[in-house]
């Protein structure tokens, strides 16, 4: 988009810019005047205790709680600069820029193939070409092509829980999103499952912006160039992931972090 | 009494009900087979009644019945999946589709005599159809409906609710996801539902008595304005209408009506397990 702007220089451009966004269910808040610039070509994490809004806030960014009802936002989400809750802004369109993955990986029914090139179907994508290559782009960079190759056309629902989890993350990245978020995706995943689903998002972030809730602060601290710590809704703490797990300004974060709470 | 002998007899006891349920089934079945079968042959299906229906076949009321089954579909499925579309994934809990939820519930409980009166009324006189296949299919087709939409809401609320939501963060809109993940998951439970209101429509006599039905018409309809003949309607006329009636024509009747409905019966069973095995949960 504005690549020739960055030029070489090493400042952080923001990709999201978080403006105030405070959000309730039903009267209880769960997000209270929360600003924050994402930067682009980089890992953050939002961590933090159980009901402290992470996931509430991944969710609004790909404006997947539209459907919830009963709720109030306010404040500005600026994707690239532009506002993404504006009147003119065609959700299912933006939900291919930002692309979202579970906890719990749910491959769609269907053949893996299936599975990769939904989203560029209802794109409109038709060429059997065009989307044999996203599928095997796509299954690459979610480091699961080597394991699967052999059988694009048998059930996803055959994969093991890691590998469906993978190809969770394929379907998102074959529509060549700018923004990946992913909410707890190594939640159900065993020890070797998601150090594959962790290796590949650090090769990912080249591509896209990535925004992680990890499932646990190691992981957290294995994978983020930044990271944003929350408490009952409140943005308590952010800024480069080195310093904020080794030198945390505020004492709460510290002590989420020390494991004395949480 | 010690505990054995008791739990014995409690044993027999509930081996009995067991029967019991299962003889009327059989006995109703097996005296039809047993008294139908002589009377059954190529000719009985394939040819026109003769001698004020005391001779002959009842072919004209197997193709009304199959007719009417087929305008059922016509009418009840487009109208009963789009509404079950609706209330499952569209509608809102609000005073109106509570409203509409209530009526279906209610529809389903009307006898279908009142139907066929409201065809009569509705179809036959005030839209001015006359007294034929397409009044008759109509006046089915509504009182099928509440069993569709219901049958049919609740297959499309078994999918799990995730898969919607996958849909949507793929860039799919509400109605892509349903079109490609939804309605196709649902399918087998749409198939039984619609299966089990047409078998009900098929054997329904009430409904078509005054919108479709003829007592003595041998011949095949022209077209769909025409009135045709029916199992269900014959059977009580040569039961009771016409005196001097040969027995075996009917039991000959009742076994062709009761052949088709079970053989439908047993399509639906094949085309929902074949469906199912595809599915993914």
């Amino acid at each position: 988009m504005v690549d020739w702007f960055m030029g070489s220089s090493q400042s952080v451009v923001p990709k999201i810019k978080l403006e105030g966004i405070s959000y309730s269910y039903g009267g209880r808040p769960a997000l209270q005047d929360v600003t924050l610039d994402i930067p682009e070509h980089a890992v953050t994490s939002f961590f933090g205790p159980a009901q402290s809004g992470k996931t509430t806030l991944l969710r609004l960014i790909n404006r997947l709680n539209d459907q919830v009802e009963n709720t109030r936002m306010s404040g500005t989400i600026l994707l690239g600069g532009e506002d993404i809750y504006a009147p003119h802004i065609h959700v299912p369109s933006l939900r291919r820029r930002v692309g979202m993955v579970f906890a719990l990986p749910l491959p769609l029914p269907g053949t893996i193939r299936d599975n990769v090139v939904y989203g560029p179907r209802l794109a409109g994508i038709r060429d059997r070409q065009g989307l044999d290559e996203l599928v095997v782009q796509s299954l690459q960079r979610a480091a699961l092509w080597d394991e699967v190759k052999d059988r694009l056309d048998t059930p996803a629902s055959q994969l093991s829980g890691g590998q469906q989890q993978r190809l969770c993350i394929a379907r998102s990245l074959a529509l060549e999103p700018e923004v990946l978020l992913l909410d707890e995706p190594t939640s159900g995943l065993d020890p070797v499952s998601t150090s594959l689903v962790e290796q590949s998002l650090i090769e990912l972030k080249q591509r896209y912006t990535i925004i992680i809730v990890p499932h646990n602060i190691q992981q957290a601290a294995r994978i983020s160039d930044y990271t944003a710590f929350f408490l009952l809704g409140e943005l308590v703490e952010h800024g480069p992931a080195s310093k904020v797990f080794t030198t945390p300004e505020d004492h709460r974060t510290e002590e989420y972090i020390t494991g004395r709470f949480g | 009494m010690g505990q054995r002998p008791l739990e014995k007899v409690g044993y027999a006891l509930m081996v009995m009900v067991a029967i019991a349920v299962v003889v009327p089934i059989l006995a109703v079945v097996g005296i039809i087979i047993v008294k139908g079968l002589p009377a059954l042959s190529w000719s009985f299906i394939v040819e026109m009644p003769y001698d004020g229906m005391k001779a002959g076949g009842i072919f004209p009321a197997i193709v009304g019945t199959l007719l009417l089954t087929l305008g059922t579909a016509i009418a009840a499925i487009p109208v009963g999946v789009a509404g079950a579309i609706y209330l499952a994934e569209y509608a809102r809990d609000t005073a109106l589709t509570r409203a509409v939820r209530l009526a279906i519930v209610n529809l389903a409980g009307i006898p279908s005599v009142v139907y066929g009166l409201f065809g009569l009324g509705m179809f036959v006189l005030f839209l001015g159809l006359g007294t034929s296949v397409v009044a008759g299919s109509l006046t089915l087709g509504i009182m099928t409906l509440p069993v569709v939409i219901s049958t049919a809401e609740e297959a499309l609320r078994a999918v799990p609710r995730e898969y919607r939501t996958v849909s949507a963060s793929l860039g799919g809109t509400r109605w892509q996801g349903i079109r490609n993940i939804i309605l196709p998951q649902a399918t087998p439970g749409i198939i039984t539902g619609v299966i089990l209101g047409l078998l009900r429509a098929a054997g329904e006599t009430a409904p078509i008595l005054f919108t479709v039905a003829a007592f003595y018409l041998p011949s095949l309809p022209k077209s769909p304005m025409d009135q045709v003949m029916a199992l269900p309607y014959h059977l009580y006329v040569v039961s009771t209408q016409v005196p001097g009636m040969p027995e075996e024509i009917q039991y000959g009747t009742a076994l062709v009506l009761i052949a088709l409905v079970l053989s439908m019966n047993t399509v639906a069973t094949l085309v929902r397990s074949h469906y199912r095995r595809r599915r993914t949960w």
